[in-house]
């Protein structure tokens, strides 16, 4: 029995929303963290905003459900759930070209920028632009952060443990450090896709396997620190247990670097998927993509510019919302851009 | 009665230097022995790096690695704690003996409201409600001197002043009702006002509940304001023990006598303080006979030769020093 792709897709959009209402119930309750919200609401307005709206276009591409696939229709990607937006875009392509945005009509049959039908154009196989640039933006949040959700329990995982319990354990992971900082990473990624084979989980992991080094590193190091002071020496001879001092005192103090993290590390995460793409091992739909198939086209007569330009801008807005939320997640959360109070 | 706390010939040594030849462990804390009598005051004083908190540390088992006791016997109550196991000794800590330590800047996780951690340090121990112990930390803050408990309970560490969060601290340690309570230089890094408060209310605390408290301190006007008895240390050994008016009436070992030579109070205006010449040896570098003889103004034959041995006086007084066992004072 296989499991159709909408029950994967719809269980991790609850599972996304329990999260989201988790940590936003939990932000409400601890007052640091619930001032260090408003403050950054206060900071990153229009940030938040955008990413907000990415995040709700995610949303709808995610929410699927059977049946309903129009005859002759192949969607974009063969393999992707039914989404409510595959459901906008798709349904009406029969119907009449009066529809607002009919996809999948092909490039030559109709002018390039013929308004109301396609208000982005669309690209050499007739897909819509505007459709692909939207379905991009579930992906690239997959990609972020799936990586993340595998990279950095895995780096808290080493790093916390080798920066608390030393030893053997510590020389261990810091050869596995070492190693995987002295392979080039992008030989090192190629390398895990082919063996992995090509797919949205595949390059998450492999993207996750390579980029939890620097994180694991700075927890190490984090945790050397905190495991000296006093307070967790106060909590040992209080008589609490190893893994009460880990979970109550070591991880809540690393709580602002892992939430810092999460955010850089996303952006970077979905520029390298970008790359991946233009060598031809990136994820199916996403921006990446767009942008390696419109690379050619760009020398045509009349310039076909808007296809890289839709992808490109989604890219570019998301990075920059992410960075710049990012940023100010730092001056925020980061002890050391605080002025403490006496 | 048997005392409340026995220590034997405690040793915690440290492995040598990577790179020397012999690589001989280092005997930070080396042949110590004192007893602590319930509701005592006991002080340690000595230099920096003369093995008071490593002494501590011993008795609660937690000398930072790669350290480690190597010898002798620490009786709580009749037990032994070096050969308890882990599990055993987790139970004794904070809950029958307690520390409070010198910073209390950083003694306080900064991200949990004081009222929590106090609160999860009674429930560590004691199966009680979150609510009851609640009211308990509550009426601790009271006992210690918080103002606004209530509200108090709330607050982050961030948000207290270095007194009130010292007063905190105390109040964990004291929220298990321990028979001793460890100080590890407890008004060091408080400010002077602040310093008579808290050792005005450790006094209090002691005489009211009868704890036991081992103060580790170098600074002689708190020994003389809080301690019943008073061990001396220098270089890893416990060079004189005595009651507190037996030691500051008439000081034996020569060490003793400059420490208390250098307190500024007791000095003439206008003169030069007095100074122990030298410095503390760096462990492991420790001279061969006496450790005190190389600084010693008083020293004679067997002195750089041979290691004294501990001279016993009327009322527990102990010294080690040649000087005094030969008869000489």
């Amino acid at each position: 029995m296989t499991i159709e792709p909408y029950v994967f897709s719809n269980l991790t959009v609850v599972l996304l929303l329990g999260g989201v209402l988790l940590a936003a119930g939990f932000v409400r309750r601890n007052r640091l963290w619930g001032e260090a919200a408003v403050s950054l609401w206060r900071r990153r307005r229009l940030a938040l905003c955008v990413l907000a709206v990415y995040g709700g276009i995610a949303l709808l591409d995610s929410i699927a459900w059977k049946g309903g696939v129009p005859e002759g229709v192949e969607g974009v990607l063969p393999n992707a759930p039914y989404s409510i937006v595959d459901r906008i875009f798709l349904d009406s392509t029969e119907a009449s070209y009066s529809a607002p945005f009919a996809a999948l009509e092909f490039y030559g049959a109709r002018p390039l920028r013929h308004p109301g039908a396609h208000p982005l154009g669309t690209d050499i196989i007739g897909r819509d632009v505007l459709y692909m640039a939207l379905k991009g933006a579930r992906v690239a949040l997959l990609i972020g952060g799936l990586t993340s959700l595998i990279a950095i329990p895995l780096a808290l995982l080493f790093g916390v443990g080798a920066g608390y319990f030393g030893g053997r354990f510590d020389d261990f992971v810091f050869f596995l450090i070492s190693t995987l900082a002295s392979m080039p990473g992008l030989l090192l990624l190629i390398a895990l896709i082919m063996a992995m084979g090509r797919g949205t989980l595949s390059v998450c992991v492999a993207l996750g396997v390579t980029s939890w080094v620097g994180f694991c590193r700075l927890a190490r190091a984090e945790t050397l620190k905190l495991r000296e002071l006093d307070y967790v020496r106060a909590a040992r001879v209080l008589g609490v247990s190893e893994s009460g001092i880990i979970f109550r005192h070591i991880l809540p103090n690393l709580a602002h670097l892992i939430v810092i993290t999460f955010v850089l590390m996303f952006s970077s995460l979905v520029l390298s998927e970008a790359v991946l793409s233009w060598l031809g091992i990136g994820v199916d739909g996403s921006w990446g993509q767009m942008i390696d198939g419109a690379r050619n086209e760009l020398s045509r007569e009349p310039v076909v510019w808007w296809n890289i330009a839709a992808a490109g801008t989604a890219l570019f807005t998301l990075i920059l919302a992410v960075n710049s939320v990012g940023d100010a997640i730092r001056d925020v959360l980061d002890p050391r851009t605080q002025g403490d109070a006496p | 009665m048997s005392p409340l706390l026995e220590i034997k010939d405690l040793r915690t040594a440290f492995p040598g230097e990577r790179g020397r030849r012999d690589r001989e462990p280092v005997h930070v804390v080396d042949g110590v022995c004192f007893e602590l009598d319930r509701g005592q005051v006991l002080a340690l004083v000595g230099e920096s790096g003369s093995g008071k908190s490593m002494t501590a540390l011993s008795l609660l088992r937690l000398v930072p690695k790669p350290g480690r006791v190597v010898a002798g016997e620490v009786l709580f109550d009749g037990r032994n704690l070096l050969e308890l196991s882990v599990g055993e000794m987790r139970r004794i800590r904070g809950k029958r003996i307690a520390m409070i330590f010198q910073e209390p800047m950083t003694a306080l996780n900064p991200v949990l409201r004081v009222g929590d951690q106090v609160i999860e340090a009674i429930r560590l121990h004691e199966s009680v409600s979150r609510a009851d112990a609640r009211a308990r930390a509550r009426s601790l803050f009271a006992e210690v001197g918080i103002p606004d408990p209530e509200e108090r309970l709330d607050a982050y560490p961030h948000q207290l002043s270095g007194g009130l969060k010292q007063r905190v601290m105390i109040a964990m340690a004291l929220s298990t009702r321990p028979e001793i309570l460890f100080a590890d230089e407890p008004t060091t890094a408080l400010d002077v006002t602040i310093q008579a408060q808290i050792l005005g209310l450790l006094r209090q605390l002691q005489r009211e509940r009868g704890t036991a408290i081992l103060l580790i301190t170098h600074d002689l006007g708190i020994v003389n304001a809080l301690a019943d008895r008073i061990a001396v240390m220098y270089a890893g050994r416990l060079v004189e023990l005595a009651s507190r008016e037996d030691l500051f009436s008439n000081p034996l070992h020569p060490y003793t006598r400059g420490l208390l030579a250098s307190i500024p109070a007791l000095a003439t205006p206008g003169q030069r303080l007095h100074e122990i010449p030298g410095v503390v040896p760096p462990a492991g570098r420790w001279p061969k006979g006496c450790r005190f003889a190389p600084r010693c103004n008083e020293r004679f034959e067997p002195c750089d030769a041979i290691d004294p041995a501990e001279t016993a006086r009327p009322n527990g007084r102990r010294v080690c020093c040649h000087a005094v066992s030969e008869g000489r004072r």
